[in-house]
């Protein structure tokens, strides 16, 4: 496209001027408000004293009622040899079955408070011209990652992960106190920035990888339902953090492929549907991906 | 051309996985290596009541800090990165904000893992740490001094510090009124370090097995044996007597002989009496100026 080169400093452009910045800003908003909503919960106590939720991320306890645990943190305690009494069992529970709704990686784009940081990083870069993705981090790298934080909590019998796992650290710290923990984050900041492209979030991160899992079989996700309308103009390649989940759905039709994103990585974040000026993406869920008719024999969706 | 771009991407596929896997392994033995440092608790910081053996409790902690928030008081705070404990757990420091032994317990009761055992029902069972009287030269009850203010103080009061009195060889007249811990009672709470009256505590609570000796098992305390067993284990218990002049036997004190009183018949009559003066207060006014 003639403006393809304009697009990677500034996507969504053609978006704002078709939809409005409100329009082509909907989802990022929302998810803004998302992120910044669960901390605010948090703090709500220590900053106010209302008590609406207590704890952290890695565990905490809603209006006295409803125990919430993160699964990945359950998990390493259990490879650490311990079994946990059953409210962390239950809690777990919850939020795996909130997130094979909403979609695995939801937790990445709408909860995580590292999140913040890089996407922070990622528009930085766009903005400073950084071109090409930096270091090359196979993006399977976090799967090795997840399965060696296991192994490391195993052979320590500790939850040795949580020692340097930004994305708790950064969490807990806002809300009881940060200690030295910002230098953690500022790492990734700059890592992301200069060292390798999407490479916390996109690359290594156990925790991201740990909710990939579900996000295998969870129901809510992005769909390029009208991928006919697409005139190839890259801003959702731009803007994703997991470009390489857009291609089997938006291109794969003549493949006989689903419209449906159904690749593990999708974080469900939604930008891609901001920034379409062609209307091209909506939310769906995993059962409206039905293949075009007429089309050749399916073959199963090239994810990674 | 297919075969041998297949024969390629398998060689590729297999050192792309070998250079990831090594890059990944290495970093894990980092942090195997930095979790052996990184773990643990510096003597002043002290765990929760009910908290397991610090080794479970750093694979059973998941450092979500709702013990620190039903905590009534500013006791509990999260380790954050640079106190020098396991980052993400909970501890307090005595001498800043002790534990107030709540009754129900609420910070084992918010654990969601069981990282504070729910098995502690009872605060007098905790076992947070114990105290000791780290300074002898400070502690002002040591120099003759009435002070006291562990004692009473302790939550677990009369158990946990007793008064010891000893002679004060200073001054050859008074007493000292020595605090004594016992570590069957103590539950390492902290209030005894936090009221302690000095500029430093001479009486600190550490973890417990810092504090606490222990005996070779092949040790057998006779006394105790005995009253285990309800008598002696060897020989008949016998009454140790004196061969003594006649008329003569041991003061209660042990500083000499005294002489026989005037109304004593002898040995027999002496181990029936229960004091070695008469039980007729005239017989001692009569010696006139005896004794």
């Amino acid at each position: 496209m003639a403006n393809a080169r304009l697009s990677i400093a500034t996507p969504g452009a053609e978006a704002i001027q078709l939809k409005g910045w409100l329009g082509a800003h909907k989802w990022l908003i929302l998810r803004r408000i998302s992120q910044f909503a669960i901390l605010l919960l948090f703090l709500l106590g220590p900053w106010f004293d209302l008590w609406l939720v207590k704890g952290n991320l890695a565990s905490s306890l809603t209006l006295d009622v409803l125990p919430l645990t993160d699964p990945y943190v359950l998990l390493q305690t259990l490879v650490a040899g311990m079994l946990p009494i059953s409210t962390a069992f239950l809690g777990a529970a919850i939020v795996l079955g909130f997130y094979l709704i909403v979609g695995g990686r939801s937790y990445c784009s709408w909860v995580c408070p590292v999140n913040l940081v890089t996407d922070l990083a990622s528009w930085a870069r766009r903005k400073l011209n950084i071109k090409g993705s930096g270091v090359a981090i196979d993006k399977n790298t976090r799967y090795w990652m997840l399965g060696a934080t296991l192994i490391v909590a195993m052979l320590s019998g500790s939850l040795a992960w949580e020692l340097i796992n930004p994305v708790s650290m950064m969490h807990r710290g806002i809300i009881f106190g940060m200690g030295f923990a910002w230098a953690v984050i500022l790492a990734v900041f700059i890592f992301d920035l200069f060292v390798s492209k999407h490479g916390w979030c996109g690359r290594l991160c156990p925790v991201g990888a740990f909710y990939s899992l579900p996000g295998k079989l969870s129901v809510v996700r992005v769909t390029a339902d009208k991928r006919a309308q697409c005139d190839d103009c890259m801003d959702c390649f731009v803007v994703c953090p997991e470009p390489q989940v857009i291609r089997p759905a938006l291109k794969g039709e003549a493949k006989g492929i689903g419209p449906v994103i159904m690749a593990e990585h999708c974080t469900n974040c939604g930008r891609c549907i901001d920034v379409c000026a062609e209307d091209v993406f909506h939310y769906a869920t995993r059962f409206a991906n039905r293949a075009p008719r007429n089309a050749p024999k399916p073959t199963p969706p090239v994810v990674g | 051309m297919a075969e041998k771009k297949y024969a390629i991407t398998r060689r590729k596929f297999l050192m792309d996985t070998a250079r990831t896997a090594s890059a990944v392994g290495i970093a894990a033995l980092g942090l195997g290596g930095y979790a052996r440092v990184a773990t643990g608790v510096p003597a002043p910081a002290l765990r929760p009541p009910g908290a397991l053996d610090e080794e479970r409790f750093n694979a059973a902690c998941i450092r979500c800090g709702l013990c620190v928030r039903d905590c009534p008081y500013p006791t509990l705070s999260l380790a954050e990165l640079g106190d020098g404990v396991t980052v993400g757990t909970p501890f307090f420091t005595a001498r800043e904000a002790p534990c107030e032994m709540c009754d129900d317990i609420p910070c084992v009761a918010a654990c969601p893992t069981g990282a504070l055992d729910h098995a502690l029902t009872d605060i007098n069972d905790s076992r947070m740490g114990l105290a000791l009287i780290s300074d002898h030269e400070a502690c002002i009850a040591y120099q003759g001094l009435r002070c006291e203010v562990c004692f009473n103080v302790c939550p677990v009061r009369g158990k946990a510090i007793t008064l010891e009195l000893q002679h004060n060889k200073r001054s050859g007249m008074h007493a000292l009124f020595i605090p004594v811990v016992h570590s069957e009672s103590c539950t390492g709470c902290g209030k005894c370090e936090r009221a302690c009256i000095l500029t430093e505590a001479a009486i600190k609570v550490l973890p417990f097995d810092l504090v606490k000796g222990k005996m070779q098992e092949t040790y057998r305390l006779g006394w105790k044996e005995k009253d285990k067993r309800g008598e002696a284990l060897v020989t008949p218990d016998i009454q140790h007597r004196f061969n003594l002049p006649a008329g003569e036997r041991y003061d209660y004190y042990g500083k000499g002989l005294i002489e026989k009183a005037e109304n004593d018949k002898g040995d027999d009559a002496v181990n029936k009496a229960d004091s070695p003066f008469s039980a007729n207060p005239l017989d001692t006014l009569n010696k006139k100026g005896g004794l």
